[in-house]
């Protein structure tokens, strides 16, 4: 189950039909997917049509009541059309939800800008308590997504056509050291830990992967960094997104911080993800020549 | 109105206390009459126990002007009177829009307009899910704030989630920049039942305001002529 938008459907779906006090509220998208959690139970499972302000707002009165709601839609749907009701019915009202972006940066590169949201990572960033995870395969969706789902505070998840081959074991909060060496310190978010693996491959550099933007474990990336950081970020949105979160982790040493990511313009260029990594310098090739 | 028999006067007296938000006193005198209806005639509350499960649900979509919630709250026990003498201030608790983090009785926290009302929505449908199909969830919108189209996206959905527990009272103040209107040709063909009232008549809005279906959502219009605010 690598497709991450699968993954995130079954999970959600076992969740439901686990434990009475999640609720699913769809705005049309993966509906389909996500029939047969209508099915189990109309009430809890909700499709509100195509209305995301009012989908996360629905979500909202489930989370006031006690359930522990998941929204879905794709990525500019679910993080920027009904930002103000994340911001506000969640965050400020301090609710607990989970919300599920799939479509990653620019995954449906045909649709066009419309259907980009490179940016969503750093809006999310905005909303005080807001968690941002983002998943590299299939099955760190469902481990992340039960890690969640009943925390009590607002998540976003981050889900896109790219996956890793391998599954990693990741909760929130949690980094893992993938190569250890003496040069530079990489940080591979989500989807590009392959590519970024591959793109320094021929430096002496420590990788590490990061499915948690926020909560972001800070310790880890400390300890391995040493007093003279030199850290490389490899992430799939707009480049730049967790500088803020990665400078604060060095506020009292010197830091040298490359951000690789997303270039902030808007793209207007179609084709599939993979042409579009490949323009915007976010396969391999492009990070390795962007170091 | 003769003030020696107005249920209201204790009421506007503890308004009065709560002084600095005058901009919006149009907006909390017009809703006066039809929240203390509501409070004292219709809701199932119980002022020592603001959260208890069995509690009807009120959501103050349009959080602007709260002050007459406030008074009726305070009235009703569910805080103490001298809290309407901090309105305002750094240090109290209550704001010009309401804060369900900080007020016993504040089931949301509203301000930014349009949120309320799918909120609303959200618990009605909570509330069927839990078996509770019988607590009520009355959502006030001002008939300005339904500008803001989220409003919109509820009031389809509400009646095709046959929401009979949910209850939507407009008070029309005629505060909106163009007409809204009128309310019983627009909202019956989404599927509600539509009842126009006097926004001060205490028996009509109480008998509009009792009125349920199984399945089908009501709404209230207490009308508020301009200048009656």
């Amino acid at each position: 189950m690598a497709a991450m938008r699968e993954a995130f459907a079954a999970a959600a779906i076992d969740l439901l039909e686990g434990d009475e006090r999640v609720a699913i509220v769809l705005a049309d998208i993966s509906e389909t997917l996500l029939r047969r959690a209508i099915r189990h139970d109309p009430l809890r499972a909700v499709n509100v049509g195509i209305a995301e302000q009012t989908m996360v707002g629905v979500a909202a009165g489930f989370a006031m009541e006690g359930f522990h709601p998941i929204a879905h839609s794709l990525s500019p749907f679910m993080a920027e059309r009904p930002y103000e009701q994340l911001k506000l019915d969640f965050g400020y009202q301090g609710l607990g939800g989970t919300f599920v972006g799939s479509g990653g940066s620019y995954d449906y590169a045909g649709e066009g800008a419309t259907h980009h949201s490179p940016a969503d990572a750093s809006l999310m960033l905005a909303i005080p308590r807001m968690q941002v995870l983002v998943p590299g395969h299939g099955r760190e969706v469902d481990q992340l997504l039960r890690a969640v789902v009943a925390n009590g505070e607002p998540t976003y998840v981050r889900t896109s056509l790219a996956t890793n081959d391998e599954p990693h074991d990741v909760a929130p909060g949690r980094l893992e050291v993938i190569r250890r060496g003496d040069g530079p310190t990489v940080v591979a978010f989500g989807p590009m830990l392959m590519r970024a693996l591959e793109a320094t491959a021929h430096l002496d550099a420590t990788v590490v992967y990061a499915t948690s933007l926020e909560p972001f474990d800070g310790p880890t990336l400390r300890e391995l960094a040493g007093d003279a950081p030199d850290i490389v970020v490899v992430e799939p949105w707009y480049e730049g997104t967790a500088a803020a979160v990665i400078t604060a982790v060095f506020a009292d040493v010197a830091v040298r911080l490359r951000s690789i990511g997303v270039p902030r313009r808007f793209i207007h260029r179609y084709g599939t993800w993979q042409d579009l990594d490949a323009s915007l310098g976010m396969d391999a090739k492009g990070i390795r020549a962007r170091l | 109105m003769d003030t020696t028999t107005d249920p209201l006067t204790h009421v506007r007296a503890l308004m009065a206390r709560a002084t600095g938000d005058e901009k919006h006193d149009e907006s909390t005198t017009s809703t006066l009459d039809a929240l203390w209806v509501l409070y004292d005639r219709v809701l199932r509350i119980d002022p020592a126990h603001p959260e208890a499960e069995d509690r009807d649900r009120f959501i103050l979509s349009k959080g602007h002007g709260p002050a007459s919630l406030y008074a009726i709250l305070a009235a009703k026990g569910f805080f103490s009177p001298e809290w309407l003498d901090t309105f305002l201030d750094h240090d109290g608790r209550l704001g010009s829009h309401p804060d369900r983090m900080q007020v016993p009785g504040i089931e949301a926290s509203t301000g930014s307009l349009g949120h309320g009302f799918p909120m609303a929505v959200g618990v009605a449908q909570a509330l069927r899910a839990k078996g509770r199909p019988d607590t009520r969830v009355v959502v006030l919108t001002g008939d300005a704030e339904l500008n803001e189209g989220s409003n919109w996206e509820a009031v389809m959905l509400a009646p095709n989630l046959r929401l009979g527990n949910l209850t939507w009272l407009i008070v029309d103040n005629h505060s909106s920049s163009w007409p809204m209107g009128p309310w019983d040709a627009w909202l019956p063909p989404f599927g509600w039942d539509v009842r126009v009232v006097d926004g001060h008549d205490h028996d009509a809005l109480a008998a509009a305001l009792g009125v349920r279906h199984a399945e089908r959502p009501v709404a209230v219009i207490a009308d508020i002529p301009e200048g009656e605010w």
